[in-house]
């Protein structure tokens, strides 16, 4: 049985099925999916397309951002109020690729992809998800992350966080072999909000340091309450490793991500990066 | 599985076909609709001669499913010239010799088409970004760039 593909109207009823039909999928962009079934690695299963609004809102102006999971990244790209969000979202292919990839596959892309998520769970996310019969729910991404490689996770309706509070409160950095838009060797998020000089709540995330984005607790750990200086630096990158786990790939070896994450890191702790 | 109806427009000119649920636009637009424009390469997103316009965006056609396009307007290379008047860009491309082979022209002047409708004054940066998921083989995309500069500034002209 080829694959088919299905357009249903609500995201409820999009998030049914797929609680009842394990060979279904929710339709993105389709620059994963598509590229599967071109490459003969999906010839079975349903796609469900849905043409649900809330997928596409934007609600970017004020502290709560909300992004539907349907979002692409050039529409990211074109809302000015999302400018600490442009580096990872042109991070992500080419202009033809970041016209169809969305958040929400994004959020699913398997590792060494996954940049914007990076970024998102930076910036603390949290996920608007249909699961099955029950109706919406709110959950961390962090938790979806952890929870992906299981499966069932559901639809995600949205993502939504707090703007951070400065233009350098919130760093990105995409390390890749080919520019300007190879896939990562390594990605890294930070959002370093400040209180009298000193960091509270630093969240720090990386992208393709392990099986999904992960947050660098020991890192934050050692920001907290500190100044960001040369020795608050240098103690992060001594904390760099803790709880990655990379894996070796076309792009790079796991050898060589583990060497170059605490330099790249240090950089990025120092605003040195472009 | 059934084909499923889809319609849009082609270079102007409304097209209804009946496609495959999982037929990608490109092969709908070369082998329903006999526009060979638009190439096929790698089938995964990364060459890019499968580029076209949808809405006046940039889409790969290998990547783009047909029955995601119900009610779009498609642009491709074969819609570029005006009768025997080549657009500014096929123009600018034979002028500064931005086409070899050929095989990845007709995605570079959708990219390029793509990034002049939106900024019809763009930097170096700005094409070299527009055209960095578009891969050549033959240029080394000097004269490509140049080509697409050089458009921009003819256009630019015929408009002052
Ligand atoms: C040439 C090329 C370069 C790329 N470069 C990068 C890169 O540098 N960095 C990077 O991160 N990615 C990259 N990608 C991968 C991909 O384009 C992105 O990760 C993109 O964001 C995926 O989104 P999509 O909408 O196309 O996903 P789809 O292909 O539509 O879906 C991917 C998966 O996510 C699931 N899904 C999608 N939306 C939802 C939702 N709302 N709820 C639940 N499940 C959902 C789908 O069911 C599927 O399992 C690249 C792809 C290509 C082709
Ligand atoms: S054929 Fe579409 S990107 Fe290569
Ligand atoms: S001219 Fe031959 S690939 Fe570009």
């Amino acid at each position: 049985m080829p694959v088919n593909v299905r357009i249903v109207q609500g995201l409820q009823e999009a998030a049914e099925i797929l609680a009842s039909d394990r060979g279904a999928q929710l339709l993105g962009g389709g620059t994963l999916l598509v590229r599967a079934i071109n490459e003969g690695f999906m010839t079975e299963g349903t796609l469900l397309r849905t043409l649900d609004p809330v997928l596409l809102a934007m609600n970017t102006g004020g502290a709560r951002v909300e992004l539907g999971a349907g979002v692409t990244m050039a529409m990211v790209l074109a809302n000015r109020d999302l400018s600490y969000l442009h580096a990872p979202a042109r991070g992500i292919g080419g202009p033809a690729v970041r016209t169809t990839a969305t958040i929400g596959g994004n959020l699913f892309a398997a590792t060494p992809y996954g940049d914007f998520t990076t970024a998102l769970l930076a910036l603390d996310a949290v996920v608007t998800l249909h699961a099955g019969f029950g109706g919406a729910r709110v959950m961390p991404l962090e938790e979806m992350l952890a929870n992906r490689a299981r499966g069932g996770v559901g639809l995600v309706a949205s993502v939504g966080f707090n703007r951070p509070a400065g233009a350098d409160t919130f760093r990105f950095l995409k390390v890749a072999r080919v520019r300007p838009k190879g896939v990562s060797v390594l990605s890294i998020a930070a959002h370093l909000p400040q209180n009298g000089g000193r960091i509270s709540g630093a969240r720090i995330a990386y992208g393709a340091m392990g099986p999904a984005p992960l947050r660098a607790k020991a890192v934050e750990r050692v920001l907290e309450g500190r100044s960001l200086d040369a020795a608050t630096i240098a103690a992060a990158k001594t904390a760099a490793l803790e709880g990655t786990q990379p894996a070796t790939d076309a792009i790079a070896s796991e050898w060589y991500r583990r060497e170059v994450l605490p330099v790249h890191l240090g950089r990025l702790l120092a605003g040195e990066t472009s | 599985m059934a084909r499923m109806p889809v319609q849009f427009r082609l270079n102007g000119s409304d097209r209804a076909v009946f496609a495959e649920p999982t037929e990608t636009l490109l092969v709908t637009i070369r082998r329903g609709l006999g526009d060979f424009a638009p190439k096929f390469g790698c089938g995964q997103g990364t060459c890019g001669v499968c580029t076209v316009l949808v809405d006046g965006e940039p889409r790969l056609g290998c990547l783009t499913l047909s029955v995601t396009c119900e009610g779009r307007s498609i642009e491709t290379a074969s819609g570029l010239a005006d009768g025997p008047t080549l657009h500014p860009l096929q123009a600018a491309f034979m002028e500064h010799f931005a086409a070899q082979c050929g095989f990845c022209t007709p995605g570079m002047l959708m990219a390029a088409k793509a990034l002049l409708d939106r900024n019809p004054n763009p930097t170096r940066v700005e094409v070299v970004e527009a055209i960095a998921g578009n891969i050549c083989r033959c240029t080394g995309y000097e004269p490509i760039i140049i080509a697409i500069l050089a458009a921009a500034q003819q256009r630019g002209a015929r408009r002052a």
